[in-house]
């Protein structure tokens, strides 16, 4: 009889391509997490504080405590998400022992190493990991990302940090399709990317990974322009929690994914979700309070 | 002409469908993104991706796919549900009885039954329908079929546990042929199509 391989580069990548055309959605008690699942989520992120809060309070921002991460875990049947510092290992083998489904080694948490991102490949659980531009993505995926979103501004509620980071990745993998392939070490230095990495982009023309958008998103408009850039899912953050009607605006960001090329839908599914949350100009904020740099 | 043209649909509200579409592709098939009930109406035959259930299930209540799905069902439209579209196939849902569904295919099944993510696997999975060699099956936050109705017939089985199942126009797998390479059980679907196009 054959044996069963467990936790295959293909059932890590698997998971994330069954989260296609989906909304993660942060939350932070097994309420919150009932309510995602009612709206349509197709996971759940589980937090202590969302990052607009984490913004307010400053400090060290840490994984979650184990009680709330199980308590969430129990409340869905979802796939549950939850955060480790950029380089702390340890905070993820304690989460891959509480069994969560993904790990997102996040920016927005405090970085626990300036220099070194976990070996993902270390692990049976799948991660996922930020980027501003397409070298960032191909960094994290060498190391074993087996999902990769673009980082935007987490906690702002303003979308333009995520559609720059989306534009550069897209951008990013234009450029390595038009080169020669004489061209591509070349533009490996450039991007400081691995190789094969690159090679692959240049044929396949897309990332190896799913390539989902985060960071900023508010509405369901938000979503849809992401999809429509080029994310394959979102990750919405304090957007939903954070504003006036979560439930409702939590279900019409669900359609908006779903029917993000149909500006009928979008136009009925945008009516009258009440307030959004307060947004961030984020040229008002200082280099210093930008998430988005954490992470090499 | 051999053989008439047909178009297989993929339910395209969320989850893996591109990589349905890719396969369609492959067997020389033309493939179409189902989010309407207008466009399933243009279909011949219909795949239900892998995603998340509970999410797929609430897009086709909200855009009335249920109604519509159900329907064409009845009048003999071929369907394939993979995973989250065996579970929103089947007619029970052990230990979630409120999680709508479709209820066309008389099995019960039990989701996530091989466990978390880190239980997620891939192994051999003899198909004798399909042939002698093994289909390379990717099972995912699998379900499997715990009970299955007099109409059904079990194509595979692992380790006893029940993964594949057919009734009449109805095809129902616990894992993910389109994560791989291997076309067999996508072409057979396609011939079911076909001959239920021909009957027509």
């Amino acid at each position: 009889m054959n044996e069963a391989e467990k936790a295959t580069w293909r059932t890590k990548v698997g998971l994330a391509e069954m989260l296609k055309g989906g909304v993660i959605m942060d939350v932070t008690s097994p309420e919150q997490a009932e309510i995602a699942e009612e709206a349509g989520a197709v996971a759940v992120m589980a937090l202590e504080r969302v990052p607009a809060d984490i913004r307010a309070q400053g400090g060290v921002a840490r994984m979650t405590d184990p009680k709330i991460i199980k308590a969430i875990m129990k409340a869905v049947s979802i796939p549950v998400m939850a955060k480790c510092r950029i380089g702390h290992f340890v905070e993820a083998q304690i989460l891959e022992a509480l069994g969560v489904d993904f790990i997102d080694e996040s920016e927005v948490l405090t970085p626990a190493d300036e220099q070194h991102h976990i070996n993902k490949h270390a692990f049976k659980v799948p991660f996922v990991c930020g980027c501003r531009d397409l070298g960032e993505a191909l960094r994290r995926i060498g190391e074993g990302a087996a999902m990769i979103r673009t980082k935007g501004e987490a906690g702002t509620g303003n979308v333009v940090e995520a559609v720059r980071h989306m534009r550069a990745v897209m951008s990013g993998i234009r450029w390595l399709q038009s080169l020669r392939e004489d061209e591509l070490m070349s533009a490996s230095k450039q991007l400081q990317a691995p190789y094969e990495l690159v090679v692959e982009v240049h044929r396949t023309g897309k990332l190896p990974v799913p390539n989902f958008s985060a960071g900023g998103i508010a509405t369901p408009a938000d979503a849809a322009l992401m999809m429509q850039l080029g994310a394959e899912a979102v990750f919405v953050g304090s957007g939903i929690f954070k504003s006036g009607d979560p439930k409702r605006r939590a279900k019409a960001i669900v359609d908006a994914v779903t029917y993000y090329n149909d500006p009928k839908v979008l136009a009925e599914i945008s009516e009258d979700l009440g307030e959004p949350m307060v947004g961030i100009d984020i040229r008002q904020l200082e280099e210093k309070e930008l998430l988005a740099p954490r992470g090499w | 002409m051999e053989k008439e043209a047909i178009t297989v649909g993929v339910l395209a509200l969320q989850g893996d469908f591109e990589a349905h579409l890719r396969m369609l592709q492959q067997c020389g098939v033309q493939g179409r993104e189902v989010r309407t009930v207008q466009q399933l109406r243009e279909v011949d035959g219909l795949i239900i991706p892998g995603g998340e259930s509970t999410t797929i299930i609430k897009l086709m209540q909200r855009y009335g796919l249920d109604e519509a799905v159900r329907q064409r069902a009845a009048e003999g439209m071929p369907i394939y549900g993979t995973c989250a579209g065996l579970i929103v196939m089947a007619r029970e849902i052990e230990g979630y009885p409120q999680q709508p569904r479709l209820g066309l295919l008389d099995v019960a099944v039990a989701r996530n039954a091989f466990g978390r993510q880190v239980d997620s696997f891939e192994v051999d999975l003899p198909v004798p329908r399909l042939g002698e060699h093994p289909l390379r099956a990717v099972f995912i936050r699998a379900p499997y079929v715990t009970r299955t109705g007099e109409q059904v017939e079990i194509l595979a089985k692992l380790d006893g546990k029940v993964v594949l199942v057919q009734q009449a126009n109805l095809l129902g797998g616990a894992f993910h042929p389109e994560l791989t390479d291997d076309l067999r059980l996508h072409r057979y679907f396609v011939e079911m199509v076909r001959a239920h196009r021909k009957q027509q």
